[in-house]
């Protein structure tokens, strides 16, 4: 009886290997370095990609993958809805906003259903790179789809994050960081540095808070580039092995005074809400949104000053788009002015199209204000370059240490030490 | 049996006829019935669990991320290698696992010998769909109910405060432990229901007859017969544990399988680590099936 | 004195269960009417003591819940998962349970197994197989000339992944009746001149109707509920319960959450109901 049973699944294993072993026939077998879901491989293109260049007429339907916030129909402020008017100007239904948690995510979803199954998606830096050299992303030539384009801030026209070689990879949506947040009527002292959350014997310890992604990191990083010089670090996402040993061990020390990690912003939001966390790295949307609260959560955020990591965001279009041109219409929607100014003042962070500043100036939203712009150093050069954008850190350091940094494979690996730490 | 005569005056029609002959072939019938099942459960399930076995020995490339296939068992050297935290994690949710396994045993067992012996048959019928009903809501709303009565403003606070205690707070071991008992327990009333309900009342009746009094009837030969009962109820506590990453999310900052799992499949697009991760509760519920199939849990399902 | 007091005790004990399995239900029913998004227990408390009931309570949020457009679909999507979901796996499972029950085959034990399996593993290990198997799929392979692919995720691939953990609930009700049938109805019937098609329609069939019922009701009320398996076979699709993950935890959109979940526990109580009576008190412990 239990050997007919071991057989019978012996067999099946054996004719499944064999299907296994011959249906890999839509991968090249160089060596079987093959994406999981790659799409039927095309010829990698000698003359470069096929550059888009012209809109057609709309499919009638779009599915998005997007930060928290970026595709907004009114149902959360219903004054902040720039969903329902790009469907009436384009006949082009959103039909699917899928909210990611952090980049890895996003790249994930981009390869379900052999990268047809999201038409465009919101990537930050440490996704655009890896999503533009899997050949996932289609490459558009800006200026001939989006008119829009030549009145963008010129750091966020052509910045290495979408543009490789000078090919342009999507349009940028906008910049900002992560911030030091804290429940005011917890922590009455106005924090101004990073060591409150990586203070051993903090008095708001089982309360304190952080980013749950490996990303992260990289803050612990940035702290260190300032608390501990002789590690030399520069760039916090390309670290030797002692940089990145010495980041992991703050974090595990971290971890003795974290209470919950969050993972997704409603969990952020939800975890200030009901007091479990006092204290922590936000995204400015759950500033705005918290205190939109009813009643209002007291939060206060500050840029500390060590500085601190951030994001630029593009709108990409997949290369296996279902929906090409509904995406390249939504692409030319976002960085129109009325839509940025929205963007920015519900998310919180530095347009684009500096045009939406001299909207938001004189006709600010609920959440804008005059001043808005200037207080997100929307044209500030300096203080964009101060920001480490997130970007997939690599093997290949990028200056004289050579290849010796810690990949991101490590980093995931570490995080979940991290996290275990007891 | 002998088939049908049919040089007899007894109408054949095409149905009756094509009845006849396909009950003189039943191999015919029995390819006809399990071709369905079995495509659809070996070929299309077993298999992708096999592929998920396999993919397991495959690993992530970090530089290009993507799925190299060459197959190793480096995923697995790293999962139980000690100084990683994958065994602890393991073994921390294993323990979670049998706690919660420990619980729901015992609350549901008073319920469930209510319900079969005690109960009049109306009233069994009403708690069986009371039992039941809860299944129906989503398992989502169950578990965020116990976010809003754990937190620090909520329901049990304000209840315990009147007699000047709090509760455990919404992080941690003990809130995890008391809301996986909360979420599985009508997985395990049923079983056990089923098992004490099969109990031959002329047992109980000998028992007593032969000089038993309640206590020792229980124990020698309610519990016993139960047992099946409460170690098929025991396969859903403990395999649904294992598995979960979503209360874990929620109630904690600890990490469990479950959402290490997700968090490498889901996020990291790691699939070889994750399946390789996976294996682990895969492997300890085909043991606990196989324990379950030999004391018999299979019958009381 | 020992009789009397474990007949208190058992009946005291059950009552405690229930309570315990009660008590969240009854709080997601009352926040099902609370007026304000605040989901403190302790405001909802303060808030009766300073404005009453009238101003604390309200159905403001079912209305919100009726025009929500998101809420509307995900509910018809779920039904229809559901329903072909069960159909599938009624097909399956009976077929399976007649099989096994009828004949002698090689194999035999291990489809008791096999078919328990996709509910007895981790719901991640069926959701991680099945979408690493449905991406292969849409990727497509190529037989001879042909290059042939499963469809892209949706309705159909969310009803692949909920029948695979239905056939059990269906199989198991039919062949713990099917045993307690056992041949002599049958063997009498074919002995009166019946072939073995009259056989089944009049009497294998109308024994079997309840049990197929019941299981087909659980399998309806597994499907609606799933969450872990779909999330890997949705790809852009919400079910019910996906949306609920999406926004059990935003600030808007959690007095909804808990507007649907009462909704749920009302539609519930009729299936549930039905299956215990139809199942009837003995075949209603054999659930899976």
């Amino acid at each position: 009886m239990h050997n007919r049973k071991l057989a019978a699944l012996a067999a099946t294993a054996a004719i499944v290997a064999a299907a296994c072993g011959s249906g890999a026939t839509n991968a090249p077998s160089t060596g079987g370095t093959v994406p999981p879901t790659a799409p039927p491989s095309e010829p990698v293109a000698t003359a470069g990609p096929k550059i888009i260049d012209a809109i057609g007429p709309g499919e009638g339907e779009l599915n998005l993958i997007v930060w928290p916030g970026y595709a907004e129909s009114g149902a959360n402020v219903p004054e902040y809805d720039w969903v329902h008017p790009f469907e009436t100007k384009t006949g082009c239904k959103v039909k699917t906003v899928k909210e990611a948690g952090s980049s890895d995510e996003m790249v994930t979803l981009m390869r379900q259903g052999g990268g047809s199954l999201y038409d465009g998606l919101s990537a930050s830096g440490d996704a655009t790179v890896r999503l533009i050299k899997e050949g996932r992303i289609a490459a558009v030539d800006v200026e001939k789809l989006f008119p829009e384009w030549k009145n963008l801030w010129s750091g966020m026209q052509s910045p290495i994050h979408n543009t490789i070689d000078g090919i342009h990879y999507g349009v940028s949506h906008g910049w900002g960081a992560n911030l030091l947040m804290w429940n005011t009527t917890v922590v009455t002292t106005a924090p101004d540095s990073w060591s409150v959350v990586f203070d051993k014997n903090s008095p708001y310890a089982g309360k304190v808070t952080a980013y749950d992604y490996a990303i992260y990191i990289a803050d612990a990083a940035l702290y260190l580039a300032t608390a501990k010089p002789d590690l030399g670090i520069t760039d916090p996402y390309e670290l030797t092995q002692a940089q990145f040993d010495a980041a992991v061990a703050l974090l595990k020390d971290q971890r003795k005074i974290i209470g919950k990690y969050w993972g997704t912003y409603g969990d952020n939001i939800t975890d200030y809400e009901n007091g479990t966390s006092v204290l922590g790295t936000t995204w400015p949307y759950q500033i705005g949104a918290l205190k939109a609260e009813d009643p209002p959560i007291p939060v206060e955020a500050v840029l500390p000053k060590e500085g601190a990591t951030g994001w630029a965001d593009t709108w990409m279009m997949s290369a296996e788009a279902a929906h090409p041109n509904c995406m390249l219409m939504w692409m030319d929607w976002m960085i129109q002015p009325s839509t940025q100014q929205q963007v920015v003042e519900y998310f919180g962070e530095a347009p684009a199209n500096l045009k939406a500043c001299d909207l938001i100036d004189s006709k600010p939203g609920p959440y804008g204000y005059a001043g808005f712009c200037t207080d997100q150093h929307a044209a500030d050069d300096a203080y964009a370059a101060a920001i480490k954008f997130w970007k997939t850190p690599l093997a290949d350091c990028g200056d004289t240490r050579g290849t010796t940094c810690i990949d991101f494979s490590e980093w995931i690996k570490a995080w979940d030490e991290i996290k275990a730490a007891t | 049996m002998t088939a049908i005569d049919s040089s007899h005056a007894i109408p054949t029609s095409l149905l009756r006829r094509a009845s006849a002959a396909l009950y003189r072939r039943p191999r015919l019938v029995l390819g006809a019935l399990l071709a369905p099942p079995v495509l659809w459960l070996v070929v299309i399930y077993l298999g992708s669990l096999v592929l998920l076995l396999v993919s397991s020995l495959w690993r992530l490339d970090p530089i290009t991320t993507v799925i190299v296939r060459e197959p190793s068992l480096r995923n697995f050297a790293e999962l139980f290698s000690f100084d990683k935290p994958y065994l602890g994690i393991a073994a921390h949710t294993a323990a979670i696992a049998a706690i919660v396994t420990l619980v729901d045993s015992a609350l549901a067992f008073p319920l469930a010998f209510f319900m079969a012996r005690v109960a009049s048959p109306r009233t069994r019928g009403i708690l069986f769909i009371a039992i039941t009903v809860p299944l129906w809501i989503s398992y989502l709303v169950r578990v965020y109910s116990w976010r809003i009565i754990l937190s620090d403003d909520g329901f049990l606070n304000w209840i315990l405060g009147f007699v000047g205690l709090t509760g455990p707070g919404s992080l941690g071991d003990l809130p995890i432990a008391l809301v996986f008992s909360y979420i599985w327990l009508p997985y395990m009333i049923l079983p056990v229901y089923a098992g004490l309900e099969r109990i031959p009342q002329s047992l109980l009746e000998a028992s007593s007859d032969l000089g038993g009094h309640a206590w020792m009837t229980f124990r020698r030969i309610i519990l016993p017969l139960a047992f099946p009962g409460i170690v098929a109820g025991s396969i859903f506590t403990f395999s649904l544990t294992l598995g979960d990453y979503i209360t874990p999310t929620i109630f904690s900052g600890d990490q469990f399988i479950g959402n290490v799992v997700f968090g490498h499949v889901g996020v990291s697009g790691n699939l070889p680590f994750a399946a390789a991760y996976a294996t682990v509760p895969v492997l300890i519920m085909a043991a606990y099936l196989l324990i379950a199939r030999r004391l018999g849990a299979f019958e009381a399902l | 004195m020992g009789g009397r007091m474990s007949r208190i005790g058992l009946r005291v004990a059950s009552g405690l269960t229930l309570a315990f399995l009660y008590i969240p239900i009854v709080i997601v029913v009352i926040y099902a009417f609370n007026d304000s998004k605040n989901q403190s227990w302790v405001r909802l408390i303060d808030s009766i003591g300073a404005h009453g009931f009238g101003e604390t309570f309200s159905l403001h949020w079912f209305e919100v819940a009726l025009n929500n457009d998101q809420v509307r679909e995900s509910f018809f999507l779920s039904l229809q998962a559901a329903v072909g979901a069960t159909l599938v796996a009624l097909v399956l499972g009976s077929a399976a349970a007649f099989a096994v029950h009828r004949h002698r085959f090689f194999g035999r034990d291990a489809i008791s197994f096999i078919v328990v399996l996709p509910i007895a593993l981790p719901g991640i290990v069926t959701g991680m197989a099945l979408n690493a198997a449905m991406n292969a799929g849409i990727r497509g392979f190529d037989v001879g000339p042909l290059h042939l692919t499963s469809p892209q995720f949706g309705i159909f691939t969310i009803i692949v992944g909920h029948a695979t953990f239905c056939v059990v609930v269906v199989y198991n009700n039919v062949v713990a009746r099917l045993r307690r049938l056992g041949y002599t109805l049958e063997e009498a019937s074919m002995d009166l001149g019946a072939d073995s098609w009259q056989t089944f329609r009049r009497i294998t069939f109308p024994s079997l109707a309840t049990a197929v019922v019941a299981g087909a009701l659980l399998a309806f009320a597994l499907s609606f509920d799933e969450i872990i398996v779909t999330t890997f076979t949705a790809g852009t699709e919400q079910t019910l319960p996906i949306w609920i993950f999406a926004n059990f935890r935003l600030p808007n959109a959690r007095p909804i959450v808990n507007v649907v979940a009462l909704v749920m526990i009302l539609l519930s109580v009729f299936p549930v109901y039905l299956s215990a009576r139809l199942a009837g008190a003995e075949s209603a412990g054999s659930i899976r």
